[in-house]
Parts: structure tokens; C-alpha cells; sequence
């Protein structure tokens, strides 16, 4: 054991001599290779990442919301529902909800209202804090829109909503019901669409069929949809990502191929002199592997590395306003540090195996010639 | 006599057998190399000389006929028992020297011996010391390319006793020295036979030839002998 342990590190000592000595080549190299991991690890970092705060962000909100449909089209729900729902098996509460959106033409940016029972007063509003970065307003201050019907309505804001939950408050106002109503000419005694919570959560899927027969003309959309959903939109995403990417990395592995299959004179030279010197077919072998294994192992911890930095020490700043969406107001928010094992180890197995295997073939090639060609040279 | 060291029975070695440009290099040669004895293989070019030297050094294995290094028949032994065996008891100085280009010269000395796995310190002792003993130590740390030729070539030769072989194997150690360093390298040669290293060469230089070191001198022809006084 000592023995083998002995013959690797005098293998790395070469490998790591010979690398040093194509400094060059390896260093290049090693910066293109690792500015590939690190585009490839931010863009699945990033939406892996995006992917679990939504998962958490959607896990408080509703087990089923349902909508009314008129020709297909998302209609105010009638008065009538809010009797037929609770009457419904399976169904622990209904909360019916007021909310819509609003253009502000100063920012340029569209704005969620949404009435809620523990709203502040009339005439307050609790805004988003990407909303207030972008009006410039603190508590206190006044702020005034132009309804959708024309008349003006001047709000006081009354708090700024906790930057913790910023992902999804962003463009958020908070207002009573009375001051929605008024804003938008919402009709009385009308919702936008009603949140249900269900006795079982296993029998969520149960309850939303019975819903939607017993009322036809009703949408339901379950909160495991839009997980799902969302996981498709950053996927889809991270795949437009990928693709727009794959004209360089497809460089990029045509480049490594061919620095890595292509054996240089001097290289064939080299083997062509160790095996004439005693080494054996296997030496030279496990001396290239520890060549691309070090090699694109640098490669992949540095760009591992930088991009964990990139992703959640820099907001992931290069691939953001991508992968995250596209939005006036965007969110500030950190994506807390998650890493997937599995995810981890396909991109080592796309990275350093391909690599490592292509150094490897032209070498058992040249290092399963005759040695006496060396004596030719 | 004594047992023949290295013993070759009718051997030829044929390039590309069997394809139309197949070429004989070496044509039925049978010869014995007694042990601790400075052996010299001469002829003009394209005679053979180097193509031998590969198959007495186990280099390369022979198309027909028997190669024997001591009691072992090597003419059929697969690469991996070749290799273990030119590592045991060969050591190989080459015409352009064949260093790696880069590594100092006290590495270069070391190469040969990485497979066999030994701790770093000992080996570097020892590759120290035969550069000492060449009187290179202060070059151990210089690059190769940065060397004289004759540096070079005493690195080569430092580099072909690492493993301590008892039979050294030098293609045209002369070609590229001039006289003084010729006759430095006959000096080291007649002291590498005095500590018992059985050398085996090959030249057309009238300095080495006629140099009273060689017991024996092969002249060779379109791949046969035809003198081996």
C-alpha cells in the first residue's frame, strides 16, 4: 500500500512538473475549463436554488384556488359561490379574495393589489419594498394614482412589507377591502378568486374534482400545479440558458478534445522516453489520467467554487435577469445556499470524465508502441 | 567460458513483416556478451548497429529467433515482464541523450525509478549521489536545457545507474561529444566496468573503437556480423 501510495505521489509530481512546464497550454486550459463549470454550475445553482425558495414560498400559500370562467376567460366569482362552496365535502375554510393589478405609469411598472383582512386603516397601504425603491417612498409619505376610471386616490403608506418575504412582495400593496373596492369599481359582494383549505391534504385532488362538478364553470388550480409549474418555467429557463450557451461550450469541448487527443510531438516524444527507461504501458497511463484528473478537477472545484460565490454571495448576478424573469421591479432577495449531491455529481461526471477519458485514449496509443522508436528519434 | 550474459540465436528483426515495404534490419545474428565485459558494435549506417542494440536491451523483441538475458528466454515475454526487466538490469544512455526537457537534471536522474514506488527522499538521495559522483551536484537544481552536452550526457548516464542494472546500453555516446568529452566519457565507461557493469555499445568513432577499453568489437553489415573479434 505504501508502495502504490509512494509510485501516485511520484506520478502527481511529474504530472503536476509536466503541466507546469506546457504552462502555457495547461493555464489556458484550466481558465477555459473552469470558466465553463462556473457558467454551467451558476446556471444549475441558480435554478436549482430558485426552484427550492419557490417550493418554500408556495408551501404557505393555498391548497386549491378556485376561479370563475366566463368563455373561458378568468371572470369575477358570483355571489352564489360563496354559499355552494362550503357546503362541499372535504372543505375546512374558504377565504374569498380581492386582489388585481394596477399600472403605474411613473415607474413603468405593474403593481399587485391585494385587500386583506388585516389591512391597515382606510386610506393606508402597505407596499412592497421593491415598490417603495422604485417611487422613492418611506412610511409616512402620501402616494397617489390615477384609477382605472379616472379619478385620482391619494394613499398613505403605512409600512413597508418585511424584505424577507421580498421574493413574492415585491410589487405587492396591501390594502382594506373598502379602499380596493373604491380604487378599482370592484363590484360589492364579488371576489376575485376564493382560497380553499381542505380537511386532508391527501384528498386535495379528491376535493377539487368534486369541486369542479359541482361547479362547471369553475377553475381550479391546485397548489402541487404550480409547483410544478414554476419548476418547469426555471427549467425551460435554465434550458434557454444552456442553449444560447451551447455554441461556447460546444467550442469549448471541441477545444479540449483536440488539446487533449491530439498528442504533441514533445508528449510522444516523452512517453516514447519513459517507457525506453522502464516505465511500464500502466505508468504512463496513470500518470496522464492524474494529468486530466487534476486538470479538470482544478477546473471544476475552481468553477464550482466561483460560481457558489457568484450565485449566492453576488445574487447570481451575471445570469439573473435571465434565469429569474423579466420585471420592472425586481426583487431583492438572497437564495439561501442549497446544493444537490446529485446535481453536484453530474456535472463533475459531464466535466472531469470526458476530459480525463479523452487525455487518456491517444496516450494508450503512444504508450502502447514499441519503446524502441525512441531510439530512432 | 562462462555463461553468456546476453545469448542471441539466429535473431532477425523484420519492419513491416509481411506488408510490401517489409524491410530485414537485422538477418540471423547469433552472439554471446559475456558478463563485465565492454562490448562494441560497429558498422556503417543503416548496418544494424542501433536495431540490435534495441533487442540485446530488450527494447524491442525479435521477429525470429532467441534472445536470452542470463538463464531467462525473453524473445516472447509480454511487454509488461519486458519492461520490469529492462528496468531491473538495463540501463540506457541514448545518442541525443533523450532527457525530459523542463525537469531539473537531479529529476531527470530520478525518472527511471517512479514506478518501482520508492519513498521520495531515497530516491532523490540517490540520484544525488550519482551526480556527485559525475561531479554535477551543483547543476542537480538547473534544468537539463540548460546543460552542456557533456553535462547532458552525464546526466544520462547518472539517470541510466538509478536502478543500479548490471548492463548499460549506450547508442553512439560519442556522436555528439567533442574529443575531450569523448575521452571523459571512456573515462566513466572504465570505471562503471571496474565496479563490475557489463556495457554494451554501439559507434564508428576511432576514439572509442581504438580506445583499448573495448574486449570486444562486432562489426556489422546489412544486418549480419561479419567480424566479432
Amino acid at each position: 500500500m505504501r508502495t502504490w501510495l509512494n509510485r501516485q505521489r511520484l506520478l502527481i509530481e511529474y504530472t503536476v512538473a509536466a503541466l507546469g512546464r506546457r504552462r502555457a497550454r495547461s493555464l489556458g486550459l484550466l481558465l477555459t475549463y473552469t470558466a465553463v463549470v462556473f457558467v454551467l454550475a451558476s446556471v444549475m445553482l441558480f435554478t436549482h436554488a430558485l426552484r427550492q425558495e419557490a417550493a418554500r414560498v408556495l408551501a404557505h400559500s393555498p391548497e386549491v384556488v378556485l376561479q370563475h370562467l366566463v368563455a373561458g376567460r378568468h371572470a369575477l366569482i358570483p355571489a352564489d359561490y360563496l354559499e355552494r362552496i362550503p357546503r362541499q365535502r372535504g372543505v375546512r375554510e374558504m377565504t374569498p379574495r380581492l386582489w388585481g393589478y394596477f399600472y403605474d405609469p411613473v415607474v413603468q411598472a405593474n403593481y399587485t393589489f391585494m385587500a386583506t383582512a388585516d389591512a391597515p386603516p382606510p386610506g393606508h397601504i402597505l407596499i412592497g419594498p421593491a415598490m417603495a425603491r422604485a417611487r422613492g417612498v418611506a412610511p409616512g409619505n402620501l402616494i397617489a394614482w390615477r384609477a382605472y376610471d379616472g379619478a385620482v386616490h391619494t394613499f398613505t403608506v403605512a409600512g413597508i412589507l418585511d424584505a424577507h418575504s421580498e421574493l413574492m412582495s415585491a410589487d405587492l400593496v396591501l390594502l382594506g377591502e373598502d379602499d380596493f373596492r373604491g380604487f378599482f369599481n370592484y363590484p360589492e359582494g364579488q371576489y376575485t378568486d376564493i382560497a380553499i383549505a381542505v380537511r386532508n391534504p391527501r384528498e386535495v385532488r379528491n376535493v377539487a374534482t368534486r369541486l369542479s362538478e359541482a361547479l362547471p364553470d369553475a377553475r381550479l388550480i391546485l397548489r402541487d400545479e404550480v409547483l410544478r409549474t414554476y419548476a418547469a418555467l426555471f427549467d425551460w429557463r435554465q434550458g434557454i440558458v444552456l442553449a444560447i450557451l451551447s455554441g461556447a461550450l460546444l467550442a469549448f469541448a471541441l477545444l479540449a478534445w483536440d488539446k487533449a487527443s491530439g498528442l504533441a510531438a514533445e508528449e510522444r516524444r516523452e512517453i516514447g522516453i519513459l517507457k525506453a527507461i522502464g516505465w511500464e504501458t500502466g505508468d504512463v497511463l496513470r500518470m496522464k489520467f492524474w494529468e486530466g484528473a487534476l486538470l479538470s478537477g482544478t477546473a471544476f472545484l475552481s468553477g464550482y467554487v466561483l460560481a457558489h460565490v457568484h450565485v449566492f454571495h453576488l445574487h447570481g448576478a451575471l445570469f439573473r435577469p435571465v434565469l429569474q424573469g423579466w420585471a420592472v421591479l425586481y426583487p431583492r432577495f438572497a437564495l439561501p445556499p442549497e446544493i444537490d449531491p446529485l446535481q453536484v455529481l453530474t456535472l463533475a461526471l459531464l466535466t472531469v470524465l470526458p476530459y480525463t477519458v479523452a487525455v487518456l485514449v491517444p496516450c494508450w496509443r503512444a504508450a502502447t508502441t514499441d519503446p524502441d522508436a525512441v531510439m530512432r528519434s | 567460458m562462462s555463461q553468456p550474459l546476453i545469448e542471441l540465436r539466429e535473431v532477425c528483426k523484420t519492419y513491416n513483416d509481411g506488408q510490401p515495404n517489409a524491410f530485414t534490419a537485422i538477418d540471423g545474428i547469433s552472439l554471446a556478451l559475456e558478463h563485465g565485459r565492454i562490448s562494441a558494435l560497429r558498422g556503417p549506417s543503416g548496418s544494424g548497429k542501433t536495431t540490435l542494440l534495441t533487442l540485446l536491451g530488450c527494447l524491442a523483441r525479435p521477429t525470429s529467433g532467441r534472445v536470452r538475458i542470463g538463464d531467462e528466454d525473453v524473445s516472447a515475454l509480454p511487454e509488461r515482464f519486458l519492461t520490469e526487466l529492462r528496468r531491473q538490469r538495463f540501463g540506457f544512455v541514448f545518442q541525443q541523450f533523450n532527457l525530459i526537457r523542463g525537469l531539473s537534471a537531479r529529476d531527470n536522474v530520478m525518472l527511471p525509478a517512479f514506478p518501482l514506488g520508492q519513498p521520495h527522499a531515497v530516491l532523490s538521495a540517490r540520484a544525488q549521489a550519482l551526480l556527485e559522483r559525475f561531479r554535477l551536484a551543483h547543476r542537480a537544481d538547473a534544468p537539463v536545457e540548460w546543460l552542456s552536452g557533456g553535462e547532458q550526457q552525464r546526466v544520462a548516464i547518472a539517470r541510466a545507474l538509478i536502478n543500479d542494472p548490471d548492463i548499460l546500453i549506450a547508442d553512439e555516446p560519442t556522436a555528439n561529444l567533442d574529443t575531450r568529452l569523448a575521452e571523459e566519457f571512456l573515462q566513466l565507461m572504465a570505471e562503471l566496468h571496474a565496479d563490475g557493469k557489463t556495457i554494451v555499445l554501439t559507434s564508428h568513432d576511432p576514439l572509442v573503437l581504438d580506445s583499448g577499453l573495448m574486449h570486444r568489437i562486432v562489426t556489422l553489415r546489412d544486418g549480419r556480423v561479419v567480424d566479432a573479434q
